[in-house]
């Protein structure tokens, strides 16, 4: 069953989800918060309340301290059920966080490590173009800069250099435990090859961002890559003159490692990761092998 | 509002018939005109911008950026036939400071010991390995050019003599004026020392395999 859509695993058993994804007055049992209209309050203190103790107040002379307290308490709920009733956005969050996960266990956290990863190699990256300089004379030295001179520059770079080891080993980790989990078959083949795009546009973000500190290794390793690149019958040479911007190791090389690097892949996995994440959303989640499908009527009770 | 009729002509065009200013008798819905239209500006639109960009990208490719010039490396009584002598050039001009220079072995030619048919007055091989580009090493005592990277070994005229590489040390036109020597434009040479275009590192010239790697604009 669960390897059906999401819209026919839901016809077997209506009254599983119909409840809280319809309408959030339903029978499940979500916070008050989330409720839309004029019950939202519940009984305790309502609007009326709190405007007639606004008006007492003013007749003795003094600030009605619990009374204040209790609107102040009201003002992050009201600005959430304002942003609520334009937005809707509760029920991405709905979807995102109380969607039903048939079994699982540490391992499938993998996949939101890789973009917690990422989330943090784009924020460190972000940091340390504000000091770098992508020119051929000015690289070396403003990598040198930032990672000796700058506050914590160190630590930044840091981040982000040992950072993209990572995300690959937690990459390798993520499909490797999606191809043992069997959780590549239908319907989830789309999800796999979008996966495997992204896997090639990181190993990308690794090459080019290995030239960028111009140093003697950055430098020859990079050189070594492209022509390993132009190995590649026919099509290996051009794609070489593309990577090098010209038929010479020269300064636009540079100057187009580090726009592929920072905005060309970076706009690419960000518009994958979404579709991906959309694909889970929509196909959930594949129970392991070694649980058994009797097990999961006691599974669902303990849901929510 | 006319009433369709059903069943008589099947059109591509025509599926929205039922839709109010429909009228009897007309090939293409206004619908669907309008469709076509917004679609085709789209397409016009984003071609305007995609396009050049594509090109901008693409067109190093495309763009012979060989320098034809040549560059003095220093009077001819500073170098001999039997050994080579390292000279710094600069390859690519513009911008790149010191990663626009490469290094040069220059030699006399000996016409006692190279006999091939390139005509250089002078032997000037690059320091880039045929393998993958890393920078090669002459070595008096062995007479031979040595890689550190993978372990390429080339003989005292560029041929290989060991290791992954696939085809002899590129080569520069040389010319000799006024008693000083100065280097040209770099051309690659197959195992029998026959003149070809200049290619990449790790690019076959010998064999059935050169059919893979054909000459390209930007050499």
């Amino acid at each position: 069953m669960n390897f059906l859509p999401r819209t026919k695993r839901r016809s077997h058993d209506p009254t599983e989800e119909n409840g809280k994804a319809e309408n959030g007055n339903g029978s499940v049992d979500i916070p008050g918060v989330l409720h839309r209209g004029p019950g939202r309050n519940g009984a305790t203190n309502g609007n009326g309340d709190g405007n007639g103790n606004g008006e007492g107040g003013k007749g003795k002379g003094r600030v009605d301290l619990p009374a204040l307290g209790q609107q102040a308490a009201e003002v992050p709920i009201s600005a959430i059920s304002w942003l609520e009733e334009r937005t809707g956005g509760s029920a991405i969050g709905r979807a995102l966080l109380l969607r039903k996960v048939p079994g699982h266990d540490w391992s499938y956290t993998l996949g939101s490590a890789v973009m917690f990863a990422f989330l943090s190699q784009a924020v460190t990256g972000v940091f340390l173009a504000m000091y770098y300089d992508p020119s051929v004379t000015g690289a070396y030295e403003s990598t040198r800069h930032l990672t000796n001179d700058v506050f914590l520059g160190e630590l930044v770079r840091g981040m982000h250099r040992w950072g993209s080891t990572v995300m690959i080993l937690l990459l390798f980790l993520h499909m490797g435990q999606t191809f043992f989990i069997g959780a590549y078959k239908y319907p989830r083949e789309l999800n796999w090859v979008i996966g495997v795009v992204l896997l090639v546009l990181t190993l990308a973000m690794g090459f080019t961002g290995y030239l960028l500190p111009f140093d003697q290794r950055s430098f020859w390793a990079t050189v070594v890559g492209v022509n390993i690149n132009a190995s590649g019958p026919v099509v290996g040479p051009y794609l070489a003159d593309f990577l090098r911007g010209g038929s010479e190791f020269g300064a636009t090389t540079l100057s187009r490692f580090y726009a592929i690097h920072m905005l060309l892949i970076p706009g690419l996995i960000g518009g994958l990761i979404a579709a991906h994440l959309y694909l889970v959303i929509r196909l959930g989640t594949t129970a392991p092998p070694w649980v058994k499908a009797a097990k999961k009527k006691e599974l669902s009770k303990e849901e929510i | 509002m006319a009433t369709p009729r059903k069943g008589k002509r099947k059109s591509p065009y025509l599926k929205d018939r039922h839709t109010p200013a429909a009228y009897e008798g007309e090939t293409v819905t206004r619908r669907s005109l309008f469709t076509g239209g917004a679609m085709a500006a789209g397409g016009i639109a984003s071609a305007a911008f995609g396009l050049p960009a594509l090109g901008f990208a693409l067109g190093p490719i495309f763009e012979d950026d060989t320098p034809g010039t040549f560059l003095d490396v220093g009077p001819e009584a500073d170098f001999n036939t039997a050994t080579y002598v390292p000279k710094v050039i600069t390859i690519v001009p513009r911008g790149t400071g010191e990663a626009g220079k490469t290094t040069v072995y220059v030699r006399r030619s000996d016409p006692a010991r190279d006999r091939d048919k390139l005509g250089q007055p002078y032997i000037v091989l690059t320091t880039r390995c045929a393998h993958l580009g890393c920078p090669v090493r002459y070595v008096q005592a062995s007479e031979r050019f040595i890689c550190p990277c993978h372990g390429g070994v080339y003989e005292f005229d560029g041929k290989v003599s060991g290791g992954p590489p696939v085809r002899p040390l590129d080569r520069f036109e040389t010319k000799v004026e006024a008693g000083r020597v100065s280097v040209g434009p770099r051309f690659s040479v197959n195992s029998k020392l026959e003149r070809h275009s200049v290619r990449d590192p790790s690019n076959h010239l010998d064999g059935l395999w050169q059919y893979l790697y054909p000459p390209r604009p930007s050499t």
